[in-house]
């Protein structure tokens, strides 16, 4: 088994790898659907965006460039065994995997500090990368990073309505967030809707079920599932189109996640993800083996 | 009906280029492009406030919204990415920055609104897509990083001049006769808010 020292090298390694992976390929199913859309839409003008975007995207595969200029704030969602021998230097090896992208891929030098406007010019700073972490049973670790964009990222949308509408207020936020979001996010996109929890629980899920679930994934609850189709049918029928030129393609995908709530509070959260979507997962086990998967 | 011509131009720009194009038409462009993001509009404005002269030539110019992944090999820049960004952000300056430096051309993604389009208007613009997120397509139009100004700005804010060759295609959403192509469909999407809430049980 590799020592700490080697499993942190091993883990930078293979995360800024995968970092690597994400920049520059879009994942087969975002691909699948927007071939999908580029073929059935209609809208000359809407056509022509999505010629665009499958050109472009084949572009970044062969000369091996980031698929789009902003690679984003780098999200980590990361599930690690309790048994897993890396896990005391996991953090450093983290952020030193987006120091090391930013310079091979490279990265657009993304983080600024509020205040100050100062740019570290490496991707770091603080709470960046953003490290989400969950403890599971098991001896191996699995890290998606999501280079989230700032474009789709800017239309983020949370309500607090009155528990007593129920779903009907799930289902008006959704349509209201994607209204006021119009053409900004680079539609066509992946609408990720988090309800209940806290609004921060809220908002958490809504982004994680934007960025990082699969186009084609079936929603394991029945309810959830029907309510997503219902959703993606309302969404597409507003007509705002790929880039908001018109069209039948606004989103590709609606994924829901909830939390029990409390009694007095249902916060509805949307979070966007722009057509561009970055993601792509390593899983690492206790010999320090890796593979990259997207 | 959306009128769908396309043109090759080249900068700088006149105002009888601009004033031809409407909405829906195609523009492939060659000559030099610069770009500018919120902060480098801000301190635009900011030096014309205190008389100072910015360095960059923006007349008959083309300001594109986007900041770049780029590396340096030796001396020179290369531009790897450069698709446009939110151009709504660049909404608070745009106006001014067409009024007082003589912009022809603003290139970005997403649309802009109304006071832009009024300057558009006003003063012989207009407003023109770069499908978003096509970093790749964009900066294979560039063929070579001229200078940058104001790095201090950071990367992605710093005036890049980029020497590009039929840098396209770029699709005009506001021309100067009013038509504002990107507010048009969101606003049509905005009437169907009632419908479209009936059908799901909403209202």
């Amino acid at each position: 088994m590799p020592s700490l020292e080697e499993f942190k090298e091993i883990i930078a390694k293979a995360v800024s790898e995968t970092i690597e992976r994400a920049a520059i390929y879009i994942p087969p199913d975002i691909k699948q659907a927007l071939k999908r859309a580029y073929e059935e839409e209609v809208n000359p003008m809407a056509k022509s965006q999505l010629e665009a975007i499958l050109k472009n995207i084949e572009l970044a595969e062969k000369f091996k460039k980031p698929v789009c200029q902003d690679t984003g704030s780098i999200i980590y969602y990361v599930t690690v065994g309790y048994d897993f021998p890396g896990l005391r230097v996991l953090r450093e090896a983290l952020v030193e995997a987006v120091r090391r992208a930013t310079k091979q891929v490279p990265l657009r030098p993304n983080t600024v500090d509020p205040f100050t406007g100062r740019n570290p010019g490496d991707n770091t700073g603080r709470y960046m990368p953003y490290i989400h972490l969950e403890l599971v049973e098991g001896d191996g670790l699995e890290v998606t990073v999501v280079p989230k964009g700032g474009g789709s990222e800017g239309v983020s949308y949370l309500e607090l309505p009155p528990p007593g509408e129920g779903v009907k207020a799930v289902k008006r936020v959704v349509v209201d967030a994607v209204l006021k979001a119009g053409s900004l996010p680079c539609p066509p996109t992946i609408v990720g809707v988090g309800v209940g929890g806290g609004a921060d629980i809220a908002m958490y899920l809504a982004k994680k079920a934007a960025c990082t679930r699969k186009i084609g994934t079936l929603n394991p609850d029945p309810v959830l599932y029907e309510l997503e189709k219902e959703l993606y049918e309302a969404l597409n029928s507003l007509g705002i189109g790929p880039m908001g030129l018109g069209g039948k393609y606004t989103v590709l995908a609606v994924h829901v996640d909830y939390a029990h709530r409390h009694p007095a509070a249902m916060p509805v959260a949307v979070a966007f993800q722009c057509w561009a979507t970055r993601r792509a997962t390593v899983k690492i086990n206790a010999n320090g083996k890796y593979v990259i998967e997207q | 009906m959306i009128y769908v011509a396309e043109y090759k131009l080249k900068t700088p720009l006149s105002e009888a280029d601009v004033r031809k194009l409407r909405v829906g038409d195609i523009v492939y462009l060659t000559g030099t492009i610069v770009t500018a993001r919120d902060a480098a509009h801000r301190r635009m404005l900011d030096y014309l406030k205190e008389g100072k002269p910015i360095p960059v030539d923006l007349r008959g110019g083309v300001i594109y919204h986007c900041g770049p992944v780029v590396q340096k090999l030796g001396d020179q820049w290369i531009a790897l990415a450069a698709g446009p960004t939110t151009s709504a952000r660049m909404d608070l300056y745009e106006a001014d920055v067409i009024k007082n430096f003589g912009v022809r051309m603003v290139i970005g993604k997403g649309g802009m609104g109304a006071r832009t389009a009024q300057a558009c208007r006003e003063y012989g613009a207009v407003y023109a897509y770069f499908t978003g997120g096509a970093a790749v397509l964009a900066a294979n139009a560039i063929k070579r990083v001229v200078r940058v100004e104001w790095l201090d700005l950071g990367i992605p804010e710093a005036l890049w001049v980029f020497e590009v060759e039929d840098f396209g295609p770029l699709l005009i959403t506001i021309d100067s006769e009013g038509r504002n192509l990107t507010e048009e469909v969101v606003e049509q999407a905005k009437k169907k808010r009632e419908e479209v809430l009936k059908k799901l049980g909403v209202t």
